[in-house]
């Protein structure tokens, strides 16, 4: 049986993470004043949004003790195909835009789940491979060009722009989500069942959760909110190609970690991934602001990710896991 | 052999192993005879050795590279970091150049920046119990990071006439010096897993590490040995590329860690651990650079080429599910 830390000590975590991004972004504050605007924490968040969907999605990936590495791949192609779509069609409205997008990324998200449901084919090396075949497709459908926004219809670009409230769409979207997971992650069967099949495999079979088939709707929904950001990165960068978001998926997969989320599955928060989405994204913007050169941006973000590994890190008694754990169910 | 998949059997006699070597890696035998000859069909130029020995370059690299990677994961353990690994060393090494420093200083500081990027992942994994796969995640981004920090946009391109000789040499007619490393280290890593006890110990871990840890192997000091080992071989990789090229840029190698791990799976090493070849790795190898070569011949983008490689992973990891349903095991 996992031991599960108890739920003060989880509340606290989430919170604190929370805490540590609003006193960075202070200390930032207190040099550059105009950092905690609210012109700049807007665009602090609609920056994040994508990163949140995603990371979201990805969760109930990890908690069924699985890994979606093919996200961003996933990304990029339907985006190409969203692209190339609204070049033939430029009159579609954008809800069939959408609805296409989330269908096309199910399907990707779907062949997933069926080679780790029925080909019994390990996460991460099925994943692994869609990753470089969506990548390799992405160039064959395209052609290796260039989709820039003057092809784009006004409608497809403007979408993710629209300001509601004072936020875009794309925060609303992603805040949209973030009480959606939280709600169905607690209050559904599904939901629920998502840890079972996660914390123990076992006894999960034995309360009558099909834990392979659990892994194969995680992964369809991992591909299906990937669809969507495919859309919307495409439409807020304006510009579609083939290395769209590459390597975007360890990015993905860092802030459920910074989150709290534990890769060997059954434990995580949408609170905490919400909270690691936001700190990543602040430090993000933080950087150029403080006069980092954005060159070494990515060598901080390693750095925070590899310090929230080592604090999140359990030790385990001395029993080394498997890469990933292997379904013994 | 039919079984439960997961009851590797660790220290399996020779004659299962010569068993295994009979099926998977002459299917890749098989596989890679049936790609020359789709190359010499493409090329009338093809089947020339000094062709032969060009697209060699394709792999070798690469697959030094794989072959740490597959002890690794036989012993259940995994580095992303690689490929950040590579691009570190490569830019410590040209600063070093940069500074004036000589080819053997060079190959020293290209080799202690890998030791300790290996030990850091070793260290990280061992010590503080961190799973590896996220480890490396991290490390990969700290790496490459690093890299991309001290080098900004900028590249190197100092280095002395002698340090060409890695990527561009020749030992003897159209043996390249990064064949015959490849070919002699997969000569010791392949005598070190099959041959002796350290091999032994490793599918130990991997089949079974509670029950290794309570034969008295030390299973802690083998996997921060593993990191360290692969750490080292990454900026061997390193000093043969970056010789190659004549220049350094922060995005050296990138993606490499996935045509790597790409490599050691093929190569009919089992990501649960326990079970895989050095045989295998350096046949899934030279398979991937030949059929990556002939691509090219055709003018097929190295993107396309993803495509290959993703769908034959996929089937080579499928094929245990498969023949089990069919009922007639195939690879074991």
């Amino acid at each position: 049986m996992k031991r599960l830390p108890r739920r003060p000590f989880l509340l606290g975590r989430d919170a604190g993470l929370l805490l540590l991004t609003l006193l960075l972004a202070g200390a930032v504050e207190t040099r550059f004043p105009q950092f905690v605007t609210p012109t700049n924490a807007k665009s602090v968040l609609d920056d994040t949004s994508i990163l949140m969907l995603l990371a979201l999605a990805q969760m109930p990936v990890l908690l069924t003790r699985s890994i979606d590495l093919s996200v961003a791949a996933n990304l990029a192609l339907t985006g190409m195909c969203a692209a190339l779509f609204n070049q033939a069609f430029p009159d579609a409205g954008i809800p069939t835009v959408i609805i296409l997008a989330a269908a096309a990324g199910a399907t990707l998200g779907a062949v997933n789940g069926l080679l780790v449901w029925l080909l019994e084919v390990p996460s991460i090396v099925a994943t692994l491979g869609t990753l470089a075949i969506y990548r390799g497709l992405v160039f064959v459908v395209s052609g290796g060009a260039w989709i820039t926004n003057n092809k784009m219809s006004a409608a497809f670009l403007d979408f993710v722009r629209i300001d509601i409230f004072g936020f875009t769409v794309l925060t609303w979207v992603a805040a949209g989500f973030s009480v959606l997971a939280y709600l169905a992650l607690r209050y559904t069967e599904v939901g629920r069942n998502f840890f079972v099949a996660g914390s123990n495999p076992e006894a999960a079979v034995y309360a009558g959760i099909d834990v392979r088939r659990m892994r194969f709707v995680a992964f369809t929904l991992s591909g299906a909110i990937a669809g969507l950001c495919g859309y919307f990165w495409v439409s807020r960068f304006a510009i579609a190609y083939t290395d769209v978001a590459q390597g975007f998926e360890l990015q993905v997969i860092a802030a459920c970690v910074i989150g709290g989320v534990s890769i060997a599955g059954g434990y995580g928060t949408v609170l905490g991934v919400v909270a690691g989405c936001l700190f990543l994204g602040t430090i993000k913007n933080a950087l150029p602001l403080v006069g980092i050169s954005p060159f070494w941006q990515m060598g901080i973000s390693g750095l925070v990710i590899v310090s929230a590994v080592i604090l999140n890190a359990r030790r385990a008694q001395g029993v080394p896991r498997r890469i990933l754990e292997s379904p013994s169910a | 052999m039919p079984g439960p998949p997961h009851t590797a059997t660790a220290l399996r006699g020779r004659g299962t192993g010569w068993q295994r070597l009979a099926r998977w890696e002459s299917v890749l035998t098989v596989f890679l005879c049936c790609d020359l000859i789709i190359n010499a069909g493409l090329s009338p130029y093809f089947l020339n050795v000094w062709t032969l020995s060009d697209a060699t370059f394709s792999f070798t690299e690469k697959a030094i590279v794989a072959l740490p990677m597959a002890l690794l994961v036989i012993a259940r353990e995994i580095d992303i970091s690689v490929s950040g690994t590579i691009a570190l060393a490569s830019v410590a090494m040209g600063l070093a150049a940069k500074a004036g420093f000589g080819t053997p200083a060079l190959v020293l500081v290209g080799l202690c920046s890998g030791l300790t990027a290996g030990a850091v992942n070793g260290a990280l994994v061992t010590r503080l119990g961190v799973p590896s796969i996220v480890a490396t995640i991290g490390t990969m981004s700290l790496f490459r990071g690093v890299a991309y920090g001290i080098l900004g946009d900028a590249v190197l391109k100092s280095y002395p006439p002698a340090y060409a000789f890695f990527g561009q040499g020749y030992v003897a007619g159209p043996l390249s010096f990064e064949l015959v490393l490849f070919g002699l280290l997969a000569l010791a890593f392949g005598v070190l897993l099959h041959r002796t006890v350290i091999g032994k110990r490793l599918y130990a871990i991997g089949a079974n590490p509670v029950a290794a840890a309570h034969s008295g192997v030390r299973i802690e000091r083998y996997r921060f040995w593993l990191f360290v080992a692969t750490g080292v071989a990454s900026p061997l990789a390193s000093i043969l590329l970056t010789s190659r090229l004549g220049s350094t840029r922060p995005s050296i190698a990138q993606g490499w860690e996935l045509e790597i791990i790409s490599m050691v799976i093929l190569g009919g090493v089992s990501v649960a651990g326990g079970r895989g070849t050095i045989i295998g790795v350096v046949l899934a190898a030279t398979l991937m650079g030949f059929v990556t070569f002939g691509l090219g011949l055709k003018n097929v983008p190295g993107i396309v080429m993803s495509i290959v490689v993703g769908c034959l992973l996929i089937v080579v990891a499928a094929i245990p599910a498969i023949s089990r349903r069919i009922g007639a095991p195939a690879r074991r």
